[in-house]
């Protein structure tokens, strides 16, 4: 049996999360110390090497990501996306709440190797009493010293689930209406007020300490090879133990859901798992013996997105459940793009008619080519992932929705 | 302008505007120098006693009692001089007069200015400071510069600050008038000023004289004509006899109209060309219809000195005609024939008698434009003047100028200043925009414009209506009640026949040189009616 | 340069290029409704998406930098089939009244929905959008039930006229554009300069000035310079049967040197009083205190007759000629010609200082 691996969570209810001195005696800061000994390419190299790839959802190389900021940037800016708008996931706030310094730490190794002197975390607007043990923490830093030149300061999040989306978070922290921006350029190149940015997610930063702590290979070793270390996830639904976990990235949902999550409750029996938020796809039964790492989950047709396990048992209806998504990216959608504006509200639209039972195939066929159209043509991650829960029920349960359709 | 309007957008690195509603009056060029403060990073320095939408963006906005432009300017250079920020290099190589300037300037500090202009002498040091250290900085002004007894002082004393920092003949600097109406640029350029031919060419330099009396074919006189407001003050005394109005409406536009209206009446034959019959035409004997500009050939100078065509689009309605046309059938009939087949046959003669347009065609600006000077065809023309500083007379030279008090002074029955301008909705005497039905409706009467505290203070409500009167007469409309002026001072547009504005102006004092009437300044009174 | 593959041709193109750049420079057309090239990019119509063969995504061609080597479809079935859901998606909001909209003809929604034979959408199902019309101003007619969300007004209006009288209010389908609080136009800095116009795509902002005189295919376009402020904007005079019926924007640096289109409410809006029936149409005498209408013959033969009497008695100078600051260069000149060479005297002036 797989056990859980503590990496971001190593200090979780070990220490007191509002004293820096316990997170101090626990080895803290030691991370950000060994950087600051490093050049700044040694240290990219070094991360790029250990294989972090982005907690926030699309798994980008971490390393790589920081060697697109110009060497001779004069100002560039390190963004920790702490929006967490997913809902049913809130491993990101469990991870700041337990141990807040490791952020903070994270960042300014972050701040280090893209010479950056000002941090900003922008936090999800529903945790503003994660913003006071963050603001103690930023201040109990400050007071030792410990980040020098590097400052960090805490935003709210305006409540838009796409304001996680990294270049509407910009946007947002910039004051304007938190719309996506195309790509590139990326903010790696030119981000917050058009200077280089490093957007990560906390539960990236997190890792930061201890891999140039213990090096690239200890961290590389861990997990899948391909998408090492751990990862914290949620499990929410019809799971028996509705807890976060943190396991190495090779155990598979069926480890995941039944060893850690206790099974189904109440002993009934298992219909679907949807992993990574909201847009992430349905998976059957026949799938569960996938590793969680992102590209095992990629090749199924699902993603790892942010780590949320969300659990139906058999008296759940698909349809009814894909319906209320669809309701979901209707009302989430920024209204930029035409694709996901128009195609997120009828599609909306043709999903209540099919759960009313008043659609015919045709429907089904229009809403499929929407969907399709949408994966490829969105502006933004939002738009392209929105039509993942319905092509994948489509794919997975369509029976549920033959029985919807209106008998011709 | 010695420069383009171009260079606002995005060579300027300060722009100093005074005297301008540049936003209302010259709204395309305004919108560029938004786009520059707001978006190029170029910084902004406002003197106005209107708080006009450029104020609102600026750095540093000085709201100066209407007719104290000299003190505030000269306090300007005082800073400039004391702080060691003066362009001494340019002034050595490139100017004269320096030490006569800056003696009279030694005293205009800016303690010295602040009672006179109102404004705190931190501000003036701070715009001081703005314009001489920005590398490139142009100045704008329009009428709220010139329209006083001393605005041929108040030009000159920009003219001396743009000097002293070395900020002309290079891109993005100089002195930029903003002409109101589209065609005065190209108006004087033809020499329809009573002192010169085409090109500025004095008529009292004989060389000048013979060549036109060659080009021309008859002896011309040697001696400088009357200008307007002196037209109108001989009418007055009955020494005009005739008099030929060409598309002018003085009657709307000239000060203390009963004065123009009097003087009209003594005049034994008034010809009138328009294409509305204007307040003017109606005191006409005889009314010639002419075509506008929608119906005909030709071009208009703007106020970058750009030469740009004006297309014929549709026919003239009736048997108007186009107003060379007409007068070259006057002349015809009074003996001198005058005829041409088109507006392109009257351009090639410009050319040949106006050196600076003597590389312009319409060839050459059929597809594009040429700014003046164009001497040959070959020439591109001319976007900015003064180049490295090399003036047309040689050195540039600086005037020394004292400030004095306007002309007309508040007091206890006229205690506030009435200055008048332009509404973005409406243009000059209203012959056009009156007509033009959306702006009409949309912009449909004249508004007094008047600060909250004095409103307050005599009791008057926005849109309730007020008398305002000065020493020459009265006028009833609906007051604005808004902060864009100061207390003590109130603001209205002589767009409106119903109210004249200028039955209000003075015509007593104007400006020596340029004779331009004291617009921007008359003691008023507003009572609530 | 760089080099890349576009339907099957190899296309040279400048670094830095975009790949709608490239395409445009190949001459191979792609529909586009956000983009304007005087404007900040959007990249949000995603009507001019291609693929690039290798990347799993469609990539909107006017943000999407060429480079060296990549290889391009831009009416692959794939495009096509993406192209015609927006429009359909589109088409599903669209309150279509071509036959008596300002735009017909001139609209780039119509044209595409022509070109990619849009005759139903497949996405009509039943939710319209239904926004008031009324707007009290005279200048601007916005119907944001034809509005494709392509925010170039918006856009205009903060980057030309940089009056930021409008932007993107509520989100997804329930977007709109408006000012803010939603309100009248008249009651936001809006200056009515009509720049939102000149950028609309579609019929979703017209003029009110020229409703029902004419639409693009009827009128002749007449490049001339503005009569109102001495900037000397371009504007193109709007020609049906012989009558002015509109003002519309020449977008070049070459046709519109001053600026490049943009203009003011008095260039834009202010032309009617052209086809005022104030306007003079015959000379006109006066009598015994009142005017008549005269032959030309008769009046110049008047005016030539008194003004030659006049010079005689009185001498040239007792006369003076007011020229004008509105009339062209041409007649200026004819005018202080016929000051000085005809009556004698340099009593000519005009009103430059009023
Ligand atoms: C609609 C949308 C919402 C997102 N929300 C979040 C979020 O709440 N938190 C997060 O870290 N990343 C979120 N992302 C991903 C970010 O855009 C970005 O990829 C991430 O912050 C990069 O950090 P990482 O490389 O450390 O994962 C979201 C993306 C999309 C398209
Ligand atoms: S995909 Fe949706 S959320 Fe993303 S930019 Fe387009 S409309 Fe906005
Ligand atoms: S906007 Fe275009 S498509 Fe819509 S009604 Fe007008 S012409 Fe037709
Ligand atoms: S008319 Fe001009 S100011 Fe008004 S909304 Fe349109 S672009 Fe903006
Ligand atoms: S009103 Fe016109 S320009 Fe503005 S978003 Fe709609 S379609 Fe585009
Ligand atoms: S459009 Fe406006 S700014 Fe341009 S010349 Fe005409 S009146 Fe002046
Ligand atoms: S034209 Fe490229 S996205 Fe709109």
């Amino acid at each position: 049996m797989i056990e859980e691996k503590r990496i971001v969570l190593r200090n979780a209810d070990l220490i007191n999360p509002e004293k820096i001195e316990d997170y101090l005696q626990a080895g803290g800061y030691q991370g950000l110390v060994k950087a600051r000994s490093m050049s700044r390419p040694d240290l990219i190299a070094e991360i790029k090497k250990s294989n972090l790839r982005g907690r926030g959802g699309a798994a980008f190389n971490c390393g790589l990501k920081w060697s697109f900021v110009p060497a001779d940037a004069q100002v560039s800016y390190v963004v920790c996306n702490f929006d967490e708008g997913e809902p049913g996931t809130y491993k990101d706030r469990i991870i700041v709440q337990k141990d807040p310094q490791l952020l903070l730490e994270g960042m300014a190794i972050c701040g280090h190797a893209v010479n950056s002197k000002q941090g900003y975390i922008y936090c999800r607007g529903e945790y503003p009493y994660v913003v006071e043990l963050l603001n103690l923490a930023i201040d109990q830093a400050r007071g030792k010293g410990i980040l020098g030149d590097f400052n960090i300061e805490v935003r709210m999040g305006g409540g838009a689930y796409v304001c996680g989306e990294e270049t509407a978070l910009i946007e947002s922290i910039e004051g304007h209406r938190g719309e996506p921006r195309f790509k590139p350029p990326f903010p790696g190149v030119a981000g917050l007020w058009a200077q280089p940015t490093v957007v990560n997610n906390v539960e990236t930063f997190s890792n930061l300490p201890s891999i140039v702590l213990n090096g690239a290979e200890w961290f590389a070793a861990i997990g899948a090879p391909n998408y090492p270390g751990t990862k914290v996830l949620t499990l929410t639904g019809d799971v028996a133990n509705r807890v976060s976990i943190e396991v190495p990235t090779t155990a598979t949902l069926r480890e995941v859901i039944y060893d850690f999550g206790g099974g189904i409750k109440e002993g009934k029996k298992f219909k679907a798992v949807q992993v990574g938020g909201t847009s992430g796809g349905f998976i059957p039964e026949s799938m569960l013996d996938t590793p969680i790492d992102f590209d095992s989950m990629r090749s199924i047709g699902a993603t790892l997105g942010t780590g949320a396990v969300f659990v139906m048992d058999e008296t759940r209806d698909i349809v009814d459940i894909t319906t209320r998504i669809a309701k979901f990216f209707e009302h989430e959608s920024c209204g930029k793009c035409n694709p996901c504006r128009e195609g997120t509200f009828r599609a909306y639209e043709i999903m209540r008619k099919i759960n009313k039972g008043q659609a015919s195939v045709q429907d089904i066929e229009n809403l499929t080519l929407l969907s399709q159209v949408m994966e490829k043509a969105c502006l933004c991650g939002l738009g392209q992932a929105a039509p993942s829960p319905i092509l994948t029920t489509l794919k997975h349960f369509y029976p549920e929705y033959q029985a919807r359709l209106q008998i011709q | 302008m010695t420069n383009s309007i171009g260079e606002l957008e995005k060579d300027a690195r300060c722009i100093f505007v005074i005297g301008s509603n540049t936003t209302e009056n010259h709204p395309v060029i305004g919108m560029k120098i938004k786009k520059n403060v707001l978006y190029n990073g170029a910084r902004l320095i406002v003197a106005d006693p209107r708080r006009t939408d450029l104020a609102k963006i600026a750095d540093v906005y000085m709201p100066h009692q209407p007719g104290s432009d000299v003190a505030l300017v000269n306090a300007m250079m005082n800073v400039i001089i004391n702080e060691g920020l003066a362009n001494h290099d340019f002034i050595a190589q490139h100017t004269e007069g320096y030490e006569d300037m800056a003696a009279v300037i030694s005293k205009f500090t800016p303690e010295y200015a602040e009672p006179i202009t109102g404004v705190p002498a931190e501000d003036i040091r701070k715009a001081a400071r703005l314009y001489a250290q920005s590398g490139s900085a142009a100045i704008c002004y329009a009428m709220g510069l010139t329209q006083h007894r001393t605005g041929t002082d108040n030009v000159k004393s920009v003219c001396n600050l743009a000097m002293l920092t070395g900020n002309i003949g290079r891109p993005g600097t100089g002195v930029d008038p903003l002409r109101g109406q589209n065609n005065v640029q190209g108006a004087c350029d033809m020499g329809g000023l009573p002192n010169v031919f085409t090109a500025y060419q004095a008529v009292t330099n004989d060389a000048a004289r013979e060549k036109f009396e060659k080009a021309w074919g008859v002896p011309l006189s040697g001696q400088n004509g009357l200008v307007l407001t002196d037209v109108i003050n001989k009418a007055h005394h009955g020494e005009i006899k005739a008099l030929y109005v060409v598309g002018e409406n003085p009657l709307m536009s000239d000060p203390e109209l009963e004065h123009v209206e009097e003087a009209l009446g003594k005049v034994d034959f008034v010809v009138v060309q328009d294409i509305f019959l204007s307040e003017t035409a109606k005191y006409a004997d005889v009314v010639l219809p002419s075509a506008c500009f929608a119906e005909k050939d030709g071009t208009f100078s703007n106020t970058e000195r750009r030469v740009q065509r004006v297309r014929k689009a549709v026919s003239a309605p009736g048997e108007a005609r186009t107003d060379w046309e007409i007068m070259c059938e006057v002349a015809t009939r009074m003996g001198y024939p005058m005829s041409y087949e088109n507006s392109e046959q009257i351009f090639e003669e410009i050319r040949t008698l106006t050196p600076s347009y003597a590389g312009i065609s319409y060839q050459r600006i059929e597809n594009g434009s040429l700014q003046w000077p164009c001497p040959t065809e070959e020439h591109p023309g001319t976007p900015y003047l003064h180049k490295d500083g090399n003036f047309s007379r040689g050195l540039g030279a600086f005037t020394a100028i004292d400030y004095i008090t306007p002309g007309e002074l508040s007091d206890e029955k006229y205690p506030l200043i009435l200055t008048t301008g332009r509404s973005l909705f409406h243009y000059h005497t209203g012959t056009m925009t009156r007509r033009a039905s959306a702006l009409n409706e949309h912009v449909p009467a004249a508004e007094l414009e008047i600060n909250p505290e004095q409103a307050k203070a005599l009791g008057i409500a926005h849109d309730g209506m007020v008398r305002v009167s000065t020493r020459r007469g009265s006028l009833e409309m609906k007051a604005k009640v808004t902060d864009m002026v100061a207390p003590g001072v109130i603001f209205t547009t002589f767009h409106f026949a119903e109210t004249p504005a200028n039955l209000l102006t003075s015509s007593e004092f104007l400006d020596p040189t340029a004779k331009i009437p004291e617009y921007k300044v008359s003691a008023a009174k507003v009572e609530k009616i | 340069m760089i080099s890349l593959t576009i339907n099957g041709k190899e296309v040279q193109t400048p670094q830095g290029s975009t790949i709608l750049e490239a395409c445009q420079q190949a001459g191979i057309p792609i529909p586009t409704l956000c983009y304007d090239p005087d404007l900040r990019l959007a990249g949000s119509c995603r009507m001019c998406l291609v693929e690039i063969k290798g990347r799993p995504l469609y990539a909107a061609s006017c943000v999407t930098p060429a480079e060296n080597g990549i290889v391009v479809e831009t009416e692959s079935p794939g495009i096509v089939a993406a192209r015609k859901v927006i429009l359909e998606l589109l088409s599903a909001r669209h309150n279509f009244n071509c036959q008596v909209c300002e735009k017909n003809g001139n609209c780039k929604f119509q044209d595409y929905c022509y070109q990619y034979g849009i005759k139903e959408s497949r996405y009509d199902y039943g939710e319209e959008t239904n926004y008031p019309i009324n707007d009290c101003n005279p200048f601007i007619e916005r119907d944001y039930n034809k509005c494709i969300m392509c925010t170039r007004c918006v856009r205009a209006c903060e980057e030309i006229s940089i009056a930021r009288a409008i932007n993107v209010e509520n989100r997804g389908h329930h977007a709109k554009i408006a000012t803010a609080f939603d309100g009248n136009l008249a009651d936001s800095p809006c200056v009515f300069c009509g720049q939102c116009i000149m950028v609309c795509p579609t019929g979703a902002l017209t003029s009110k000035v020229s409703a029902g005189l004419g639409r693009a295919y009827e009128v002749d376009k007449v490049l001339t310079t503005c009569s109102y402020c001495g900037t000397g904007c371009t504007l193109e005079l709007n020609v049906k049967n012989d009558c002015v019926v509109g003002v519309t924007s020449n977008r070049t640096v070459t046709g519109s040197p001053v600026n490049k289109g943009a203009l003011c409410v008095k260039g834009r809006f202010g032309w009617d009083f052209i086809n005022s029936p104030d306007r003079l149409t015959t000379p006109l005498i006066k009598e015994n205190g009142q005017f008549r209408a005269a032959g030309w013959d008769e009046a110049l033969d008047l005016v030539a007759k008194r003004l030659g009497e006049i010079k005689t008695e009185f001498g040239p100078d007792s006369m003076a000629v007011f020229t004008s600051a509105r009339v062209t260069n041409e007649e200026n000149y004819v005018a202080q010609k016929f000051t000085r060479a005809v009556l004698g005297t340099n009593n000519v002036d005009h009103c430059a200082r009023l």
